[in-house]
This record gives C-alpha cells, structure tokens and sequence, in this order.
C-alpha cells in the first residue's frame, strides 16, 4: 500500500497543471470589474444617504416631542397668576357684579 | 516599456482601473493551473478564477509591498480555492468499485511489481483524482499543498492562513484520511 500511495504522489506530481487561460478572459474580468467599481460608488451613495435619513428622522422625531412638551407646559395653568388675578378681578373698579 | 507589479498597481489604486489588466494577462495561467488542480468544469474553474481576480481588486489597497504580489495573489487563490472545495462537497462515496480496466490493471502490476510500473500513465492519473475527490476539503488542500506540490508546513501556513501546529495536524489527519481511501481500494481490488 506505501508503493500504491508513493506512485499515486509521484503521478500527481508529473501531472502538469494546465494553465490555458479561455479566450477573452481578461476581457470579462475587466467589464466585471468596472461594473462592479460603478456600482460599488451608487452602493456607497445609497449607504450615505440611508445613513442621513435615519439621523433626520431622530432629529425630526426629537423636534416633535420638545414640541410636544412645549405646549404642555405652555398648556398647564400658573396658579399663582390665576390666583391673583381673580383676587384683582373682584377688588377691580371696573367689574361689575 | 513594460510597467512592474508595484507601478501598475500604484495606478490602479490612484484610480486607473485599466492598468489591473496587465496584472490579470500575467497572472491568470497561474490562478487557472491552480484552480484545476481543485475543480474539475471548465465553468466551475473560470467562475473561481474570476472570484479571485475580483477579490484581488476589491482589497488591492491591503497590498502592502512586503512580498511580491504573486505570493499576495496565490494566498488568495489558495484560500478561494478551498472556500470552493467546502462549498461544492460532491457525492463523495465514487468509490472504487467504479475503476477501470485500465486502473484495476495499473493498480495489480503495482501490487506485484512496482519497479516495472510508470507514473506516467492515464490510468494513473485518473486514479489520483479519484482519490483526491474522496478527501475532505481540508486533507484534499493539505495534500495537494504538501506531498503534491511539496511545499513547506511553512509556506502552507502562509497560504492558507492555518496556525504552523494547525497546518501539522491536517496534514497528520489528511495522511491518515489517504491511507483508509488506499486501504479501501487495496481491500476492495484483494477481497
């Protein structure tokens, strides 16, 4: 079995590799190539401009609740001003009961 | 005059894209004799040969110069080549019950008299390719790389990118993987 597995070894070894390129080989590899540059540069954009929607939507969903919020506290009455004036409503001379 | 290696692809890098083509012409007899030595279709070979000219010019920027860009291009090739092996694991029960006439004769006259019999026959050359096709990915690169190429645990470590013990393990385990497909046929050719 050792002489069977040297033999086999030394067959593969005079076994020449064929090296023979297709035609126009080259060719196709270079379209693929620039094809694959190009798009590679939209595939860049498209990534950029994702990345810039995302962050515009954060910051729109951010203005939205600071929005928000605004108004509420805008909403909430000021007791203290309430409270004075309807204590000068009453003493003011120029409301009639 | 002809631009070297490291001028062409100091070009391609600064953005002329036509000067990979002459490293694609050089190169390519060496990336398709490699690639037939793992696939066996013509289209299947083209589409790893193409695989690595595109990775080669996807990451052509990690080029550092150190060693000549064969040996970057070959790395590369090396490691397709196998991702193709794991990825396109054929049927691999062929067993040797299929042999020829031709290959049952070659393996009887090495059986009795080994001195007499040549290498260099058809029937020799299709029995290594029976026999590669029933190793496992790893144990077909292993020994290919080191008993069929001759290269070093070495140099394989740095083409396949496998740690030196990694490299010496395979290869004890591929050895021990080729001695069972033998056994096989040598039980099969004497039962």
């Amino acid at each position: 079995m050792n002489e069977l597995h040297q033999k086999l070894i030394a067959a593969a070894r005079r076994t020449a590799p064929d090296d023979r390129v297709p035609y126009a080989f080259e060719k196709r590899i270079m379209a693929r190539i620039i094809f694959s540059d190009h798009a590679d540069t939209l595939g860049m954009w498209s990534h950029a401009l994702w990345r810039a929607a995302v962050s515009c939507v954060a910051i729109m969903a951010l203005s939205g609740v600071w929005t928000f919020w605004s108004a509420q506290q805008q909403a909430q009455p000021d007791f203290e001003q309430e409270f004075d004036s309807a204590v000068l409503v009453s003493a003011s001379p120029d409301v009639v009961w | 005059m002809e631009r070297s290696d490291a001028e062409l692809i100091a070009a391609v890098l600064k953005g002329d894209i036509a000067s990979f083509e002459p490293l694609v012409t050089k190169y390519s007899p060496r990336l398709f004799a490699t690639a037939r030595r793992y696939a066996r279709r013509e289209d299947e070979i083209e589409d790893v040969v193409q695989e690595i000219w595109t990775k080669a010019f996807q990451k052509l920027s990690t080029f550092r110069g150190d060693a000549p860009f064969e040996h970057w291009l070959m790395r590369m090739a090396v490691r397709t080549c196998y991702d193709f092996l794991r990825h396109h694991r054929r049927n691999r029960e062929n067993t040797f019950t299929e042999l020829t006439t031709e290959e049952n004769d070659w393996i009887e006259r090495v059986a009795t008299s080994p001195a007499d019999v040549s290498e260099d026959s058809n029937a020799a050359r299709q029995l290594v390719q029976r026999l590669m096709n029933l190793l496992s990915p790893p144990a077909r690169l292993v020994i290919q790389l080191l008993e069929i190429e001759d290269k070093s645990v070495k140099e394989i470590s740095q083409l396949t990118g496998w740690s030196v013990p990694l490299v010496k393990v395979r290869a004890f385990r591929a050895r021990a993987e080729m001695r069972k497909c033998l056994a096989r046929i040598a039980k099969d050719k004497y039962l």
